[in-house]
């Protein structure tokens, strides 16, 4: 269905095709519209070589900026999963890969961090360019990649299993085993750093990896395979496909030879990964779906630092965020001094060309994103909530929306219900604690929850009792490597970072030896 | 009091030349000692000073512990662990690419061959800074449940300034396990390096500057232990003390840290025993005791000292002991060839010391295999402070060579029937540093680890450490572990928050 859409959007190629027998190079120069220049791979990344899709089949990636072709990349179907499984399958039983000194396994990490860092202006601006976002967003998305590679890295010889004291008759112990092979599949709102949550445990606990992109942004991971191999890891450990969810994902979720699939996108998608898993071969599963988190600002917050975390809550990278504040909840008192100020702090938003260096919100990722954005647009004014600001898009050449805020808005409503993954918030007003935990908690997702109060029992109180995965107090996006992140609810299963992730990527054995 | 100059130009017996920091490290700069003191250094391969380094006195700790609280309180409590981790990380790198000048450095000053010694000694050094690079933004506390009216959390601060005092038979190794976990805790330390191995420290202190360490974060000092040493774990803003070293300096050292009630973490001696079953695999058992007491020439406080064999193979354990050693051990210059697996003592004062013990042994009747003497009958390493690779045996348990640490190549050799025996003889020493067993049986093994008093056993090997697995010992050899995670924990101190929720009175 996704493919389906792309074929039929208008695209304007404007670089000149550099194959003339329908056959694609595996490598293209690229001039980014900063000035860089470099070599895109196209093929996809198996046994640390780039290779043509077997069928030979190929897709458009746009830059969502200026809906202009950037290039194509093969596309995998079935056969290339299985190609790249094979290898995986083979580094894991057949090399020492997971047996080894997971020192080695570490070290080749710090590798892989240092040389994400020396490219950090061709990446972040490939990001930028695929991605659609704010530059200088992207440039904060390769720091963090690198700071995660790095944290994990640490982890690697740091996975203990317990000795067992059961008495002196038997010696228990148990070991903290890596699963296998490892199918994931990533979202195009963060590329780099998505690659980045999913590659690093995994192969840090000695497991190899077959991850597909998402098909609006598969040029970074790419970009970044080189970097893998220069890195030192051997081949078969990191596989990547890039293809369309129908195909590669649905090869991967159901593949048997897969022990393990991870999944960050829509509940939806994650409903039928999930299913995927169970009827194949029951391979374990952890999922970090959707969400509409509540962003709470208490008449005793400072109201500056609140209106400007419930402004990046949801316009950071417009809005396209899992955990995007998207529902507003203000303390009546104040609400309407905070609604003044939201609404001119979100008109002062700058939204434009992600390579000017002062935007902050590029562009929408992709036509479909914009087409579902904009038609929950329409919903909310059909239902009858109050345009703020915004809730149109901004010219016609490019996939760039409006910052939006609708008010009076009834909880029921679809725009307060569901997730629109854009810049596209609600806001009401509330009475006490008790009633916005409920409002809150009124939602099968559970993803994050943000609390802006300067009091600090009603923020440990209110903190405990809403059903999400991370509560942030003061703040907003406010991610570090060591902090557990996941969901609650129809958020998700499993958390990724912290000392959390490596759970997601490990099994216990435990052994237990008669000694008297 | 002499002046000495900011750096000795050194060439050594590779060929390698370069220039050889003389100052106290403090601040990130090298100083000369107030009262311009100095200590010589030798190099024990053929008893010929090297060169001179400031030695620190006690305004001298004074001023770097000062340096060390200043950094504490104004940056590095400030640094995030990821930050702490990278310069770790940093640190780490740039000592693997200096691997065969810090290997040269250390090979000259302690007497460690070069290829078979010194160089894999950078490579632990390089290692453990790596490894605790990556524990610094995983060191957390805990949640804990008690009721609705209270949140209750644990932090796992650092102390503050930590004095670190390390000895002279693996430099460098000593220096990364003592720094790597006290830096990726958050602490800040003044380290003593042994007087007998001053340069190596001193020349990696460029590399602490080049990875971007904040000034007064490690401050590395030259000094005499009962100088600077003594200075160090009375001073008052010294938080905690860590010392490697001899059980009677460690005792003083205890009883000193009590002045400010400074935690003490000490690695001490050790008379560890090696037992070899009737059933072991008699040629692996052979080849790790070997490695065991005659690595290092002996100057290792895990090693075998005292090797317990059963009965039946006894005198062949014996014999075969000395074959390995000729074929295997070979003694020379520690420049000498690639070979060369055993070098000199650190000092003239060890060599002493270990051929009195010698000495002693055969006066009390204990019966030498092979060995025994100074090396004298070849000219070039008569000159150096070389000992014989020795193996006594028919030792007993009344015996001083029985119960003394000698730091040195000798073996005891004691020969057991049962079991019991075996556990009773292993138990029967102040010292509970390490142990190890050779056997097939996986329950006797285990049976029989149980049963030893040791901080570390080893099955089916000898001296077999590694970084990440917990090191120290029980009873006389010492107080709490280094190594692993546990050496994390020893320098961090845990402080319990209680945030009242609604308790009212």
């Amino acid at each position: 269905m996704l493919r389906t859409s792309i074929c039929l959007k208008k695209s304007i190629p404007s670089l000149v095709r550099f194959y003339s027998t329908n056959k694609l190079p595996l490598s293209v120069p690229i001039t980014l519209p900063n000035g860089i220049k470099y070599d895109q791979p196209t093929g996809l990344f198996i046994n640390n070589e780039f290779v043509p899709s077997r069928q030979g089949k190929t897709f458009e990636v746009i830059s969502p900026s200026t809906e202009e072709e950037i290039t194509h990349v093969y596309e995998a179907r079935e056969d290339d999963v299985n190609i790249a499984v094979e290898a995986a399958t083979h580094a894991f039983e057949n090399t020492d890969w997971a047996t080894q000194d997971p020192a080695i396994r570490g070290k080749l990490l710090y590798n892989l961090a240092e040389l994400v860092e020396e490219h950090q202006d061709v990446l972040a601006s490939i990001e930028s360019l695929d991605n659609g976002k704010a530059l200088q967003l992207a440039k904060g998305d390769v720091g963090l990649v690198a700071a995660y590679i790095r944290s994990c890295a640490g982890w690697a010889d740091k996975v203990y299993g317990k000795l067992i004291e059961t008495g002196s008759t038997h010696f228990s112990y148990s070991r903290r085993e890596p699963l296998g092979v490892c199918g994931q599949i990533i979202p195009w709102n963060f590329p780099l750093l998505m690659w980045s949550w999913k590659i690093a445990p995994a192969l840090a606990t000695g497991n190899t990896c077959v991850l597909k992109t998402a098909e609006s942004t598969p040029l970074s991971a790419l970009y970044a395979s080189k970097l893998v191999k220069e890195a030192g890891f051997p081949r078969g450990v990191l596989n990547i496909v890039s293809g369309f969810g129908g195909t590669v994902g649905a090869a991967i979720a159901s593949h048997p030879k897969i022990k393990k699939v991870a999944f960050t996108g829509s509940t939806r998608t994650g409903r039928t990964i999930m299913k995927a898993a169970a009827e194949s071969n029951l391979k374990k599963i952890t999922l970090e779906l959707g969400g509409k988190s509540p962003n709470i600002v208490f008449a005793d917050a400072d109201i500056n630092k609140a209106v400007q975390n419930i402004i990046l809550g949801i316009y950071y990278n417009s809005g396209e965020v899992c955990c995007a504040g998207s529902r507003i909840y203000v303390q009546e008192s104040i609400y309407d001094k905070v609604l003044e100020a939201f609404k001119t702090q979100a008109e002062a938003v700058k939204v434009g060309d992600p390579f000017d260096l002062e935007t902050f919100q590029g562009a929408q990722t992709s036509q479909q994103q914009l087409d579902k954005i904009l038609s929950y647009i329409d919903i909310g004014k059909e239902e009858g909530a109050k345009v703020v600001t915004g809730g149109s898009r901004i010219g016609d050449k490019g996939y760039f929306i409006k910052p939006t805020i609708f008010a009076d808005v009834k909880e029921d409503m679809r725009i307060v219900k569901e997730e629109i993954f854009g810049p596209v918030v609600t806001i009401t007003k509330f009475k006490d604690v008790d009633e916005v935990i409920k409002l809150a908690n009124d939602s099968e997702y559970g993803l994050a929850a943000g609390i802006h109060t300067s009091d600090i029992n009603k923020a440990i109180d209110v903190s405990h009792k809403i059903k999400a995965g991370t509560v942030w107090v003061n703040t907003y996006n406010d991610f570090h490597s060591q902090v557990p992140f996941g969901g609650f609810g129809q958020s998700g299963i499993g958390r990724e970072m912290g000392a959390e992730a490596l759970d997601n990527y490990t099994q216990i054995k435990a052994v237990r030896i008669k000694i008297y | 009091m002499t002046e000495l100059p900011e750096f000795h130009e050194l060439t050594l017996p590779n060929g390698f030349s370069y220039k050889q920091p003389t100052g106290l490290f403090i601040n990130n700069k090298f100083v000369p000692s107030i009262k311009k003191e100095t200590i010589d250094t030798i190099d024990p391969s053929n008893g010929e000073k090297i060169c001179s380094v400031y030695a620190a006195s006690e305004e001298d700790v004074d001023v770097a512990v000062k340096a060390a609280k200043d950094a504490f309180k104004t940056t590095w409590r400030h640094t995030s662990g990821s930050d702490r981790g990278r310069l770790l990380v940093k640190l780490s790198e740039l000592c693997e690419r200096d691997t065969d000048k810090l290997a040269a450095i250390e090979a000259i000053d302690s007497g460690k061959p070069f290829e078979q010694n010194a160089k894999g000694d950078i490579g632990e050094l390089y290692n453990v800074l790596r490894y605790y690079g990556g524990w610094a933004d995983k060191v957390h506390g805990q949640t804990i449940p008690v009721d609705d009216n209270k949140l209750a959390y644990t932090v796992h601060e650092p102390y503050g300034v930590c004095g670190q005092i390390i000895p002279w038979n693996y430099p460098l190794c000593m220096l990364s396990w003592k720094i790597g976990p006290a830096l990726a805790a958050g602490n800040t330390i003044v380290l003593k390096s042994a007087e007998q191995t001053p340069l190596s420290a001193l020349y990696l202190c460029n590399l602490v500057v080049e990875a971007g360490f904040p000034a007064g974060v490690v401050n590395i000092i030259s000094g005499l232990g009962p100088v600077a040493g003594s200075a160090l774990s009375t001073h008052p803003l010294v938080s905690k003390i860590a010392f490697t070293g001899s059980t009677a300096v460690g005792q003083i050292i205890q009883k000193a840290a009590s002045s400010n009630m400074k935690a003490v973490t000490l690695e001490t001696g050790g008379k560890s025993p090696l037992v070899i079953f009737e059933d072991a695999n008699l040629e692996q058992a052979v080849k790790w005791a070997a490695f065991g007491i005659f690595f290092n020439s002996g100057q290792v406080c895990t090693s075998n000292s005292r090797v317990l064999i059963q009965e039946p193979i006894y005198m062949k354990f014996i014999e075969k002991l000395k074959e390995c050693i000729d074929s295997d051990y070979k003694q020379g210059l520690p420049f000498g060839d690639d070979t060369v697996m055993v070098g000199p003592q650190v000092s003239k004062q060890q060599q002493d010391r270990i051929l009195k013990y010698i000495e002693i042994g055969k006066k009390e009747g204990a019966k030498v295999f092979t060995g025994g003497y100074k090396v004298t009958d070849d000219e070039v390493l008569a000159k150096g402070y070389f000992v014989k690779p020795t193996i006594f045996y028919d030792v007993t348990p009344e015996m001083t060579i029985f119960k003394e640490e000698i730091f040195g190549p000798v073996v005891s050799c004691i020969p057991f029937k049962t079991e019991e025996e075996a556990i009773e003889l292993a138990n029967d020493t102040l010292y509970g540093l390490a142990a190890a067993l050779f056997s097939k049986d996986i329950t006797r093994a285990h049976k029989v680890a149980r049963e030893l008093e040791a901080g570390m056993v080893w099955i089916n090997s000898s001296n077999d450490s590694d970084f990440r697995v917990p090191f120290g010992g029980v009873k006389m050899s010492g107080i709490g572990r280094e190594l692993g995670e546990y050496g994390l924990t020893n320098y961090t101190q845990t402080k319990a928050y209680h945030v009242n929720l609604g308790l009212k009175l």
